[in-house]
């Protein structure tokens, strides 16, 4: 049997209420008006999709062995890097091995989510690849008072494939192909371009899809009504409801499309959506998922008994509920780079990222992996050739260590007015984690005043810096005090 | 066992410039002026001086590297002038490097001079340090600052002793007015403004819980010494000779920031360098011994942490003798007496100097307004770096024989 071995979500924090985008900007463009229901989730200023993509890629492994895979895809319409496997970097911060595995990015078009899953499946029923995890992520600029920025919302999903322990057997797919330009970025642009709202709904959401759906039923010869949820972006409420009516699918068997929760997570979303469904689904029920993006991909899943087996995650449902509220326009504007503010002189400094000692470094600083004494037991971070045990004084014998998936606690922290950041105060502090070893770091998605000595964290990835003049993107991990337990 | 370093040194003259925003000097200037007060107040000639040593720190934005910088602005004559950089501490490590060349006899009389020059760089604050802090650490270090990274310990010190924060911030605001109350008596400190408690808790956050006057100035100065054996100064007719007590130095080894025995209330290094000084100094008891104290209150908790990394208060005791006057001006061990850095400002490498230097004043009694009774044993103390990785010097001088 091939099919879903695992799911993770990730659902960034910080949610904007449309309501605030309308506030600022409907003098500009009142026709946001008619989208405003609910909120969206918007990236911190530090996340992008190929962080997020290793959030829910951790999440998706939570209890499996990441060393057993041997193939990570990431499907993104907004990767960071044009010539670099980013791909790459979200295997590394898994800390997968680098031979035998096959990594790619599939990228340019909001579809490539499912046609990474269709790769991966096939790749595994081929015999040629054992367990792909295959990571949606998308975190897409918009234009200030246009309906993308209403629309669109930033998130992340991931799916293990694999034939042992499988929670979702896997039932076919179908595919079809159209150059059809809803919208298209050019290279290196930071927004997408659209065409008329009116011909995207009618002649793309509303024929494409279920055109694709119609030809998976004629493929497989299954039914529409064999399933208890049929899965299918598409932002447009009006048209996400009369794709459904087209189908002649009775609508609590509809996937909600999350815009009121999330928002659109491009790529990423179809996952976010498959996720959302099989946190609910019982063994027996059927899923149907479909994309968009110059056509669609269908595919088909029927959950097993295994699905009870699987450890408790945070998933999408998870992600939802762990919010805070954006509670200004001005800093969303911010932390997407839409507006100039001044960081001051001490922001000035770019020093370029060294890829010689990145390369070196690069378990401890994507994966961070540290070491384990084995003289003394000792966990340590970083890595460096004596044991940091003042009593040990090992110099020879050491294990690779996690600290990713450690849980932490702080021991001293700070919100820095002095540092130069987006999101000021920097807050920063010392963790330490459970069963040794402490990190000094930076600190995220918190506020300063429910940061307390003491409290649990968790770590994160994240970028860490955007180097426009060179066009490099820095990453490293970050700690998040669960500030509400 | 080491003999240490006790009575072998003395120094023979010493020079201290204003400290301020010194826009109209540049680190030439400044050298130059404390320079030539310590070669007035040793009444030596240039040619007199066998070796020197400069201490910069952020030199990439000021002087830039190696010693020549002091060698060509002071025209030295082609002697050796090294230059060393250890953080806060590179203005008493400068001083060691000449308090060592005449111990081991390899000069008769050398020079430490310390400068920097900060004002140079357009924005408040220390300079920002990514691209000095290693190619490595630059790529995850987090994103911190002098204030943030010592803000920290406030942190770590009131969930240690299960105080309340603003119970801290209290004996921090103390330690703060008083630094400022002595620095108005002090013509040559940048600020010299009286502030209230009630002023230092009401100032806006630097780095929380650190408000602005629990941070000390960014100025410009230069601090200069000039040593020699005792017997060389006696024969140059100085009497009754200031010594050189102890020189310690202890850095970090990685422990606080990465093996998980650290409290995060306390400096490992000035623990210990403290006590190897009291040791080569022969004190036995520095609460009773040490009559005063210059130490590295680049903020006012680093001051308050301080007190009991000297052992002078025991463990948890610090806020109380803050509180009760202990470090005043008319306390028993009175602390910053000059103004500190506090209202110096730091000019990382003349820092360690200009202590020195007050210390000097007080035991010749030429400290003017600020000047204390009788005073024995003088102690200085640097801290460089952050709480979790840092570098600590100590030094004590006294009454030569005492």
């Amino acid at each position: 049997m091939v099919g879903i071995t695992s799911y993770g979500g990730y659902i960034p924090r910080y949610r904007l209420n449309r309501m605030l985008v309308v506030q600022n900007m409907a003098w500009y463009f009142p026709v946001i008006m008619a989208v405003a229901q609910g909120e969206k989730a918007v990236a911190n200023w530090d996340e992008d999709a190929i962080s997020m993509a290793v959030a829910a890629a951790y999440d998706c492994m939570n209890g499996k062995d990441r060393k057993a895979l041997d193939g990570v895809y990431l499907a993104s319409t907004t990767q960071p890097f044009a010539d670099r496997l980013n791909a790459g970097i979200v295997a590394t911060a898994l800390n997968v091995p680098e031979n035998g595995t096959v990594n790619a990015d599939f990228a340019a078009c909001t579809k490539a989510g499912t046609t990474a899953a269709i790769a991966a499946l096939e790749a595994i029923e081929s015999g040629q690849r054992d367990n792909v995890l295959v990571v949606a992520a998308d975190q897409r600029g918009t234009k200030m008072a246009t309906m993308y920025e209403m629309f669109f919302g930033d998130g992340a999903a991931a799916l293990s494939f694999g034939k042992d322990d499988v929670i979702a057997e896997f039932k076919g797919s179908y595919s079809i192909n159209v150059d059809f330009v809803d919208h298209y970025k050019g290279c290196g642009e930071d927004f997408d371009y659209g065409w008329e709202e009116r011909w995207v709904r009618d002649i793309g959401y509303g024929k494409v899809i279920p055109e694709a759906i119609a030809g998976f039923l004629n493929k497989t010869g299954m039914k529409i009504e064999d399933f208890s949820k049929v899965i299918y972006p598409c932002y447009f409420g009006g048209t996400h409801r009369g794709i459904a009516k087209k189908l002649g699918l009775d609508p609590a068997k509809v996937q909600d499309n999350m815009h009121a929760v999330c928002g659109d997570t491009g790529t990423a979303h179809p996952f976010v959506m498959l996720v959302a469904a099989l946190e609910e689904a019982n063994p027996g029920d059927k899923l149907l998922v479909a994309s968009f993006g110059q056509g669609c991909d269908v595919m088909a899943f029927e959950v097993t008994e295994k699905i009870k087996n699987l450890s408790d995650r945070i998933g999408i449902k998870g992600s939802l509920a762990n919010r805070a509220d954006l509670d200004s326009y001005q800093k969303f504007a911010k932390f997407r780079d839409l507006i100039v503010a001044d960081l001051g002189i001490r922001g000035e400094a770019n020093p370029n990222s060294s890829l010689t000692a990145l390369y070196r470094n690069r378990k401890m600083l994507y994966g961070l992996v540290g070491a384990k004494c084995n003289k003394c037991g000792t966990p340590q971070y970083p890595s460096m050739p004596i044991c940091v045990n003042p009593d040990c004084g090992n110099s020879k014998d050491f294990e690779d260590y996690e600290f990713s998936d450690k849980p932490a606690n702080v021991l001293m922290f700070t919100g820095d007015m002095l540092s130069a950041s987006v999101n000021p105060p920097a807050i920063y502090g010392l963790v330490g984690f459970e069963g040794g070893g402490r990190a000094f770091v930076d600190f995220t998605d918190c506020d300063l005043n429910a940061v307390k000595v003491g409290m649990p964290a968790r770590m994160s990835f994240r970028r860490r810096n955007k180097d426009k003049e060179r066009g490099f993107t820095g990453y490293f991990w970050k700690a998040v005090p669960q500030v509400e337990g | 066992m080491a003999s240490g370093i006790k009575d072998k040194v003395v120094i023979l003259g010493m020079g201290c410039t204003k400290f301020g925003e010194r826009w109209n000097d540049g680190a030439e200037e400044l050298m130059v002026e404390a320079f030539d007060e310590a070669m007035e107040d040793a009444g030596i000639e240039k040619k007199d001086i066998d070796a020197a040593w400069l201490g910069t720190c952020f030199d990439e934005v000021d002087v830039g590297k190696s010693a020549l910088p002091a060698s060509i602005t002071l025209r030295l004559p082609n002697i050796p002038v090294t230059r060393v950089e250890n953080f806060c501490a590179s203005g008493t490590e400068a001083f060691r490097g000449a308090v060592y060349a005449v111990a081991s006899g390899a000069a008769d009389i050398a020079m430490a001079i310390g400068v920097e020059k900060l004002k140079d760089i357009g924005y408040g604050g220390l300079p920002e340090f990514s691209s000095g802090m290693g190619i490595l650490p630059a790529l995850y270090f987090p994103n911190a600052t002098a204030p943030g990274c010592f803000a920290m310990l406030a942190t770590g010190y009131a969930a240690k002793y299960g105080l309340d924060i603003q119970e801290v911030k209290k004996a921090m605001a103390h330690v703060s007015m008083k630094s400022h109350a002595n620095g108005v008596l002090n013509p040559k400190a940048h600020l010299r403004r009286a502030v209230t408690e009630e002023q230092v808790l009401n100032a806006p956050t630097i780095a929380f819980p650190l408000g602005l006057f629990d941070c000390c100035g960014v100025s410009d100065g230069s601090a200069c010494a000039i040593v020699t054996t005792p017997e060389i100064a006696k024969s140059l007719g100085k009497k009754d000779l200031v010594s050189v007590k102890a020189l310690q130095l202890s850095l970090s080894s990685g422990t606080e920031m990465a093996y998980s025995n650290w409290d995060g209330a306390h400096f490992v290094t000035t623990s210990k360098a403290s006590k190897m000084a009291y040791a080569e100094a022969g004190v036995t008891n520095p609460r009773e011994e040490i009559s005063m104290m210059e130490v590295h209150d680049c903020f006012s908790i680093t001051e308050l942490v301080t007190m009991e990394d000297l052992h002078i208060s025991e463990r948890g005791q610090a806020p109380k003798d803050v509180m009760d006057g202990f470090y005043d001006s008319d306390g028993q061990v009175p602390c910053q007496i000059d103004g500190g850095l506090k209202c110096f400002g730091h000019p990382i490498g003349a820092s360690g100097l200009r202590m020195l230097y007050e210390m000097y004043l007080q035991l010749y009694g030429r400290a003017g307004d600020r000047q204390l009774k009788d005073p024995v044993l003088g102690l200085t103390h640097n801290l460089g770096g952050f709480p979790m990785m840092n570098v600590c010097s100590i030094g004590i001088v006294g009454k030569y024989g005492a």
